[in-house]
């Protein structure tokens, strides 16, 4: 390992601007003439769209036009898609209704787009909108997940009777049923994960651009996938023709997922700006990223497990209602059913899995992917059941799991995923360790002392990323393939552009993507820049999510470093007067085998385009190769994370103590990074268990709009974490990672909970394990443990 | 409109502006100081702090002109030119920052946390003076130990100025 190659702790390149306050973030970036947009949304849940009157505004000062549903259509612009087709038991497709991005006819949820002020400052836009006239024809909201499919409920859209999207299955229904049906033990939860606002600190934003002299379209746009939205804002959407449209995402502060997504605005500001012949810049502010932004998670789901009389799990079985929203979001239809359901087997070896998912909409914000989208709720049903069934049955937690972990590999689960490669006890014991359990008791009776409760939750978590391999995805319903793409250019000069597809907006790509070059080409890190974010640079690429940067980002970048390796092996043999197969190349050397001759890296670039060495006809001028590299499999970073509280009774203030993570995320290209993963995936992950709740009340309001009301995690509220890892390299990809980036989020949850549960002595706690709720059960401990 | 004058970074800045411009407003808008960020609309995220004679404010929640007159520093002007400011030196040695969005208001706190509470700060001091800045991305983990480092750093300069 070299000091700046793989496996090394580089600082990053990209800080320098951020630490100086010289990002350019989309609302820094301002366009000449430029325009600014305000949404007039829907205060009301469910309502008929009557009438827009736009007379008062559109003669206010300053404004330039006031746009609505029907001008939108009239201009015959697509609505907004969801790219992934799910069918249901019956083999029927969903039932998806239309996601118009300025509503037509009706109004679905609060903050539901309604009409478009633009104006020649934001002042005027909002005090425009204002005097915009909508009559509303309110309806019964539906809220309730859990009644949302009733009969007597009103349906949201008319293709969804029941307001069932789909109903979706995947296992084996009768072995599962057999094995219940034989089992010596069940063990049944009811588990609800609670709905989540992503709140990346960046609001979203978006500059829509056109030039008619070129009939260029640009749109400047917090994306984690500027090609996607590309792709389908021309190809759905329709407002530009692919080839006439550039996406540029500049500096993004964070997505998380929710800045995956192709929403109104963005769409709205693009197409308007040809309407109004002026840039259209939106720059979104809090509450309208609590209203409007894709929202996360939101499950009901019936839960058991069956155990036979050794001990050994027998089977698994869910019945899950996901909450979609009142429109099917871009991945929505995917999170609950191919990134949940196949995940159900955990770090154990389970025979019979069967889960029924049923898609549900209802009068609150579309709900798609957040960091860990599927898997967090997977892992939260699989390890609540083993710590309570570990309870019922009187074996410890960490036994019960040791006693069904699987441990030979490959390992075929009965849903869909093969397990490649991983060594679950090796996390397990040093998690142990790391943990010090061996002074658990002792911490436990000092605790109690000083009249607190202690207690201890594991995690064992196991996750699929490294999305995805095309062809696998695509005969699930997906409508895109997963491979990524890189271009490497080397300059005369000898420096090295890299141009991927993936997408940085935290992850340090700018760095870690320089490292490995460095390292392949033999070349100083310094030499190595990263281009990423821009139609105009990057052919394509399907962006940054699903923890997929790594394995298959720089696998792509491995690839097209092999190429330019391969062709200046070919240079180097002119300029070295030798046989292509006699030359050596090491650490950024090409040498001649059995002679003292040898040039640089950079001296053979200068030959490949000063090109006097050899003939056309023998070799092509240059040195540059791009590659696409398509996953043949997904990925299974996996390990244990466990978490140690102290819950004060007097207040239900659980502090956390002390937390271990270790992570099995193969091969780690910069340990610094992915331990900044790991963290910031645990505070979100304790963000859900303890903080976190988006609340709707009965009649479809966001209760929860402002960081008044969402309780977000704060520094005070952790420890520092321990974090380590083990290592078994990924064997589907060259470079043997397997990602990072949800691994946290996924964790954490239930280990928290397991945590708060092993000291209260109760069953179940419910998410956000707020003080109240933590206070209340903690009466009933206190008054136990007296009794006793 | 109104005219407010004050001193941004050393520089001395006049305009005309709407008297419900926000001094957040005024920085990025009319001076084109994009570095001090919005992040949300309760005065909470802390993205948006700089330092006004010598004191750290949440410049979301501040008028312009109720500044009239005053010294601000926003994050443009810590560094000495090329040279860094020890805290600045600290989050990128500590790996503080992911997205960065936070950054620059996290770093203007962090610098007033030292300048009122001295060099050796402890995880808890730290922690709890973090109240009024969120981050979304490193889990606070690598910001308490820059902030540490950075202060320690602040403290060892002056010593050495001195």
């Amino acid at each position: 390992m070299t000091a700046t190659g793989i496996g090394a702790s580089v600082k990053r390149k990209e800080d320098q601007r951020f630490i100086t306050g010289r990002g350019q973030y989309t609302d820094d970036i301002n366009r000449a003439g430029q325009s600014y947009a305000f949404f007039v949304r829907s205060p009301h849940a469910h309502a008929n769209l009557r009438a827009i009157d736009t007379s008062a505004a559109l003669k206010a000062p300053g404004v330039l036009a006031v746009l609505t549903g029907a001008d939108i259509a009239a201009d015959k612009i697509g609505g907004l898609i969801c790219g992934w087709m799910i069918k249901s038991k019956d083999g029927s497709p969903m039932r998806a209704g239309a996601h118009p991005a300025l509503a037509q006819g009706k109004v679905r949820y609060v903050g539901d787009h309604v009409a478009v002020v633009i104006a020649e400052s934001l002042a005027q836009a909002r005090d425009a909108a204002e005097l915009v006239s909508v009559d509303y024809d309110v309806l019964p909201a539906v809220v309730d997940l859990a009644k949302a499919q009733a009969a007597s409920q009103p349906r949201i859209h008319a293709e969804a009777p029941d307001n069932t999207v789909y109903q979706w299955h995947l296992g084996d229904k009768a072995a599962t049923d057999a094995a219940f049906a034989a089992a010596k033990h069940v063990t049944r939860l009811h588990v609800a994960n609670n709905r989540l606002i992503p709140n990346a600190m960046e609001p979203r934003a978006a500059i829509g651009d056109y030039e008619a002299g070129q009939e260029q379209f640009t749109l400047y746009t917090t994306s984690q996938n500027p090609h996607v939205a590309r792709l389908v804002l021309s190809a759905f959407i329709g407002i530009a023709p692919e080839h006439k449209l550039r996406v540029i995402a500049p500096d993004v502060g964070g997505g998380f997922g929710s800045k995956i997504f192709i929403y109104a605005e963005e769409t709205v500001c693009l197409w308007a700006a040809k309407k109004v012949g002026r840039p259209v810049k939106w720059t979104g502010d809090r509450t309208e990223a609590f209203l409007a932004d894709a929202h996360g998670r939101d499950h009901l789901t019936d839960a058991e497990l069956a155990v036979d009389a050794a001990g050994t799990i027998t089977a698994l079985r869910v019945k899950t209602k996901a909450n979609l929203g009142a429109y099917l979001s871009t991945f929505a239809s995917s999170v609950p059913t191919y990134l949940y359901a196949p995940l159900l087997s955990g770090q154990y070896d389970i025979p019979a899995i069967y889960a029924e998912v049923d898609g549900v909409y209802t009068n609150t914000a579309p709900v798609d992917a957040y960091r860990g989208a599927g898997r967090p709720e997977a892992t939260f049903v699989v390890e609540r059941l083993v710590e309570v069934a570990a309870r019922e049955l009187g074996k410890s937690p960490a036994d019960f799991r040791r006693q069904n972990f699987i441990s030979k590999f490959p390992h075929q689960t009965p849903v869909i995923m093969a397990y490649d490669a991983g060594n679950y006890g090796a996390s397990m014991e040093l998690a142990v360790q790391h943990a010090d359990l061996a002074g658990l008791p002792q911490r436990k009776a000092e605790s109690a002392k000083r009249g607190k409760l202690r207690g201890v939750g594991y995690s064992a978590y196991i996750e699929a990323c490294g999305i995805a391999p095309s062809q696998a995805v695509g005969s699930l319903g997906a409508g895109v393939g997963l491979w990524e793409s890189a271009e490497v250019r080397v300059n005369a000069t000898g420096s090295v552009e890299v141009l991927t597809g993936s997408h940085s907006h935290g992850q340090g790509h700018e760095t870690t993507f320089a490292q490995l070059v460095s390292q392949r080409l033999g070349i100083p890190i310094e030499q190595v820049t990263i281009v990423h974010g821009d139609t105009d640079k990057v052919q394509m690429g399907m962006g940054t999510y699903g923890s997929r940067s790594g394995a298959v980002g720089m696998s792509a970048i491995h690839f097209a470093c092999e190429k330019v390796i391969t062709k200046a092996r070919k240079v180097a043999g002119f300029v070295l007067e030798v046989p292509e197969a006699d030359i050596e190349f090491n650490d950024g050397v090409f040498s001649a085998r059995g002679t003292n001759k040898s040039a640089t890296f950079p001296e053979i670039a200068l030959q490949a385009y000063v090109a006097h060495k050899f003939t056309g006809a023998q070799l092509e001028p240059g040195l540059k190769e791009g590659a696409f590299y398509d996953p043949t499999n997904f990925t299974f970073p996996a390990g244990v994370h466990i978490a140690e509280v102290e819950i004060d009774p007097e207040t239900g203030i659980t502090r956390l103590d002390r937390w271990t993570a270790v992570d099995d995320f193969g091969i780690v290209v910069n340990p610094m990074i992915v331990e900044g993963q790991v963290h910031g995936g645990i505070a979100q992950g304790v963000g859900q268990a303890l903080h976190e709740n988006a609340v709707y009340d009965s009649s479809g309001q966001l209760l929860t709009a402002s960081y008044m009301d969402y309780c977000m995690p704060r520094a005070e509220d952790f420890p520092s974490f321990k974090v380590d890892m083990t290592t078994t390299p990924c064997p589907s990809n060259p470079l043997g990672i397997k990602g990072c980036g949800e691994a946290g989020a996924i964790a954490a949850p239930p280990a928290v909970i397991n945590a708060i549960t092993d000291a209260l002595g109760h069953e179940d706690i419910a998410m956000p394990a707020t003080p109240q709720a933590v206070w209340r059960a903690a009466q009933k401990a206190v008054r136990k443990l007296a009794a006793e | 409109m109104t005219t407010v004058s004050m001193t941004v970074n050393g520089k001395a800045v006049s305009a005309d502006v709407d008297p419900r411009t926000l001094l957040v407003q005024f920085l990025r808008e009319n001076l084109r100081l994009t570095g001090t960020h919005v992040g949300c609309d309760t005065s909470q995220c802390g993205a948006c702090v700089v330092h006004v004679d010598g004191k750290a404010i949440k410049a979301c929640t501040a008028l312009a002109l109720s500044h009239d007159g005053a010294a601000v520093t926003t994050i443009e002007g810590l560094a000495q030119g090329t040279q860094l400011h020890p805290m600045q030196e600290a989050f990128r040695e500590h790996h503080a920052l992911q997205c960065g969005f936070c950054t620059p208001g996290m770093i203007m706190a962090a610098v007033d946390i030292a300048n009122r509470k001295g060099p050796a700060l402890d995880e808890a001091t730290i922690r709890h003076e973090l109240e009024g800045n969120i981050c979304r991305c490193t889990g606070y983990h690598n910001i308490v130990k820059a902030i540490g480092a950075g202060a320690a750093a602040m403290g060892a300069r002056k010593v050495a100025a001195e």
